[in-house]
């Protein structure tokens, strides 16, 4: 990326400067902001409800409202407008009843945009609220209580800042997701820096012009990161051991019905109306035609690259984490915050530049071959699982470092040192003190690189051996043609994979407790 | 430990699915970004030839930057892909041979493919006006310039100026009347205050419902939706008939520079301009044949016949960095 800049377009930099450049920035600082908020109230209101109160589903909703994170973000948007566009049902119905010039407002604009990735992204908060305001709940709510607060009160003055440094990785998870977006912002016509480099990129031929536009992008992603900092402060949250399970207060009357009424329509308008709206469509196609499309094979290899990336990236986070936990210098967290920034920066500008060095050490490879075994050899690495992997790795590393962290940094250092003067090891400290505790945060991290790699595409699309697709890939080949019955089972299949580890925590969760 | 694991697993992964391996006798690998109504042609070739045919799906931009990036280890010997402008870029890139064809010159007109025989168009699509049978007389329409005209302020849907079938539009505009006429005919569309909706498919529909009234998308989609349903109240109409005549575009295909199956590359692309690949090219996709001897099919038909803009479609590519800029110099989003 930052070899791009040995040439800089200076005309289209010129040219961007001159039309569009000031209306791009404020867009997508708007969404960025917009996204940031929304996850946040959103994500931290529902999880706070769900774990201090006991209302009518809750047991449901705590781990239903997860569900809207396997649903890729542009297929959440389409389904949206298919609602609710002028031609779709809802508003076709309105102007039946209300007469021919009743309108909703255009879903085509900054604030759809900011509330469908709202309504995707705002789970990120939510994983990590919740763990949190269990890990700190009842002992901070008993104190505050004993305090003479008000459960209410004692939320905003206590347990609120005590999860603050994991409310900022949600938010900055969302964020970055937001900034990285093309799917979406493309649909509703909303213009973004993401949305400036595939212009560039495809309506001038200049991929070198396109990723310096992209670097633009690496500033907020820093700005977005710094405030992620600020956000979590300098203190240190951590906690003692195992926090006792939080006492939740029933509710009754309205204050119940209220609860159960803002999880019910978040949940369904984020996940119900979606899968109802693929099931739908899905069902457009003629039954033989359904039967004919076997995707098991779709399943099975999304699954297999599901698994190795959770578990690829996963370890990398935790090595990374772990690393800045012992040695906590400027190099290993400077090193950590850059290898995060894969997340902010649109998919296709990463799958490239991963497939320069990729292709380069892979030609390189070959001519040494061709030197030393005298015979001629085909590329290994371009096009295989493994650089697939890799791209994901590039990719996803903030996911799961976000959480990893988070989760670390909630142990007492104390621990550590206990640790280490009953002559634990490195590695047993590892094992025996801080993998247990942070089983929460880690299932997290595997869960959602597990549904991110999932929904990934433009990577997989370009660095793929033959013969390997998956589902994302699927989806993507039909849509592009507005082919829409024919992606929907293969959306819900992404839906219904993207289910599996989220519901294996929930279980492995509740068995915990 | 785990992490060699998962490393181990890594490349034990890369290994069994296995890199790309071609130049094995009797096969023809293609890198495509056209993912659409190619199949039974395909299988078709494969009956009659005993050739077995590999593709990779991907974006054109991003399968360009795969090519470029293999060079001479590349294991495509075929790109296939939509948009003159794509095949174009490809070729200016060097990423494409030239392919001296008698069959392949006689079965595609000479403005659908390559002067100098790197690429050739393969399906033919007309991006012009469609309109709501039920608001408006087609007497009231003439041409894209037209479209500026005051009487259709609010009334006009149009895809954003980033779709690539409006770069190639905008495109050949500018090589038939220069940048400065360009850009006014693009302003006007502007100043008439376009509803702007992001797929051909949603724009009828759109002009269906009576959000607009006329719109502008290629052929094809129109066809698909008549097909379902032919009650819709969306008419087509031939820009231009009068004037340059109506635009047209493409997707092709052309051989790559180091193909490993340049014969069997070239046996494909002949085939499939042929008169058997070509009928069946025009009732799956619903898209016009290259190729003057195919019939195109019923719904297609009942448009009746038009003058195509005969500029060869190499234009596409050569104005469309211009066009890109020209829109957003027009307030074109």
């Amino acid at each position: 990326m930052l070899a791009s800049w040995r040439h800089p377009a200076r005309e289209v930099w010129q040219h961007l400067w001159q039309t569009q450049l000031w209306e791009l920035l404020g867009n997508t600082l708007l969404l960025a902001a917009g996204v940031g908020a929304g996850t946040l109230v959103v994500g931290a209101g529902l999880a706070w409800l769900v774990v201090a109160y006991d209302f009518p589903g809750r047991r449901v909703f705590e781990w239903a409202l997860v569900l809207p994170l396997a649903m890729p973000a542009y297929v959440i948007g389409f389904a949206f407008l298919a609602m609710f566009d002028f031609a779709g049902p809802v508003q076709t119905a309105l102007r039946r009843l209300a007469g021919p010039d009743v309108r909703l407002p255009d879903l085509r604009s900054g604030w759809g945009v900011v509330l469908m990735m709202t309504l995707v992204f705002y789970p990120y908060v939510f994983v990590l609220a919740r763990v949190a305001f269990r890990e700190h709940g009842r002992a901070a709510l008993e104190v505050a209580r004993s305090l003479g607060h008000s459960p209410r009160r004692a939320f905003l003055t206590v347990i609120l800042p005590l999860a603050r440094p994991s409310l900022a990785a949600g938010a900055a998870l969302a964020m970055m997701e937001a900034l990285a977006d093309f799917g979406t912002v493309s649909t509703f016509g909303y213009r973004t820096l993401t949305e400036a480099v595939y212009r560039v990129w495809t309506g001038m031929f200049d991929r070198a012009a396109a990723t310096q536009v992209a670097s633009l992008l690496l500033v907020l992603v820093l700005a977005v990161l710094g405030l992620e900092r600020a956000l979590r402060g300098r203190r240190r949250f951590t906690r003692a051991a195992r926090a006792a399970e939080l006492s939740r207060l029933s509710l009754r009357g309205w204050h119940a019905a209220a609860a159960s009424a803002a999880c019910g329509v978040v949940l369904a308008l984020a996940f119900v109306l979606p899968v109802a709206e693929l099931i739908g469509w899905a069902l457009e196609l003629p039954a033989a035609e359904r039967a004919r499309r076997g995707f098991g094979g779709l399943v099975a290899s999304t699954f297999v690259l599901a698994a190795a990336s959770a578990l690829l990236v996963g370890t990398l986070a935790l090595v990374l984490a772990y690393a800045r936990r012992l040695r906590p210098s400027r190099v290993a967290s400077g090193a950590a915050q850059f290898a995060s920034m894969g997340y902010a920066l649109p998919g296709a500008v990463i799958a490239v530049g991963v497939l320069a060095p990729v292709a380069w050490v892979d030609r390189a490879l070959a001519a040494a071959a061709e030197v030393t075994l005298g015979h001629r050899l085909d590329l290994v690495l371009t096009g295989s699982a493994a650089a697939v992997l890799f791209a994901y790795a590039v990719r996803f590393l903030a996911v799961g470092y976000q959480t990893t962290e988070t989760a670390l940094a909630r142990i007492p250092p104390s621990l550590d040192e206990a640790a280490r003067s009953l002559g634990v090891t490195l590695r047993g400290a590892l094992r025996r003190v801080h993998l247990p505790l942070m089983r929460g945060g880690i299932l997290s991290s595997l869960t959602l690189i597990w549904v991110e790699t999932i929904k990934e595409l433009p990577a997989t699309l370009l660095l793929r051996p033959f013969g390997l697709k998956t589902l994302a890939i699927e989806v993507w080949e039909r849509t592009s043609e507005s082919l829409w019955a024919e992606a929907a089972l293969p959306a819900l299949a992404i839906v219904g994979v993207g289910l599996v580890p989220l519901l294996l925590g929930a279980r492995l969760d509740r068995g915990r407790r | 430990m785990r992490l060699t694991v998962a490393i181990l697993l890594a490349v034990l992964a890369a290994v069994v699915t296995g890199p790309a391996t071609g130049g094995a006798a009797g096969e023809v690998v293609i890198y495509s970004a056209r993912h659409y109504g190619q199949e039974p042609a395909f299988d078709e070739f494969t009956k009659k030839t005993g050739i077995q045919i590999k593709t990779l799906n991907g974006d054109a931009g991003q399968i360009f930057e795969r090519l470029r990036a293999e060079g001479d280890k590349t294991p495509a010997d075929l790109l296939l892909t939509v948009d003159a402008g794509n095949l174009w870029n490809a070729a200016r890139a060097g990423l494409l041979a030239p392919v001296n064809s008698a069959e392949l010159a006689r079965n595609v007109p000479a403005h659908l493919r390559d002067p100098e025989g790197r690429w050739a168009g393969l399906t033919m699509r007309a991006r012009t006006i469609v309109y709501n049978s039920r608001k408006v007389n087609p007497g009231e329409l003439s041409t894209y310039e037209a479209l500026g005209d005051p009487k259709w302020k609010g009334r006009l849907c149009l895809r954003t100026s980033g779709y690539i079938y409006n770069q190639s539009l905008l495109a050949t505009l500018i090589r038939r009347h220069g940048e400065p006429r360009t850009e006014e005919i693009v302003r006007g569309w502007v100043a008439n205050q376009p509803t702007l909706i992001n797929g051909d498919t949603k724009i009828i529909e759109a002009i269906a419902a009576g959000q607009c009234d006329v719109g502008l998308v290629n052929s094809y989609y129109l066809a698909r939706l008549l097909k379902k349903d032919p009650a819709m109240p969306v008419a087509l109409f031939w820009a231009n008939q009068q004037t340059t005549g109506t635009h047209v575009n493409v997707s092709g295909a052309g051989v790559t520079a180091h193909a490993k199956n340049r014969a069997n590359a070239v046996r494909l692309l002949e085939y499939l301009s042929g008169l058997e690949a070509q009928q069946m090219f025009a009732d799956v996709s619903l898209e016009f044949p290259v190729n003057p001897k195919a019939e195109v099919n019923a719904i297609v038909k009942a448009w009746g016949p038009f003058k195509q803009d005969d500029l060869n479609v190499a234009a596409a590519g050569e104005f469309q960095a211009a066009a890109t800029r020209l829109a957003d110099r027009a307030g074109y989003k």
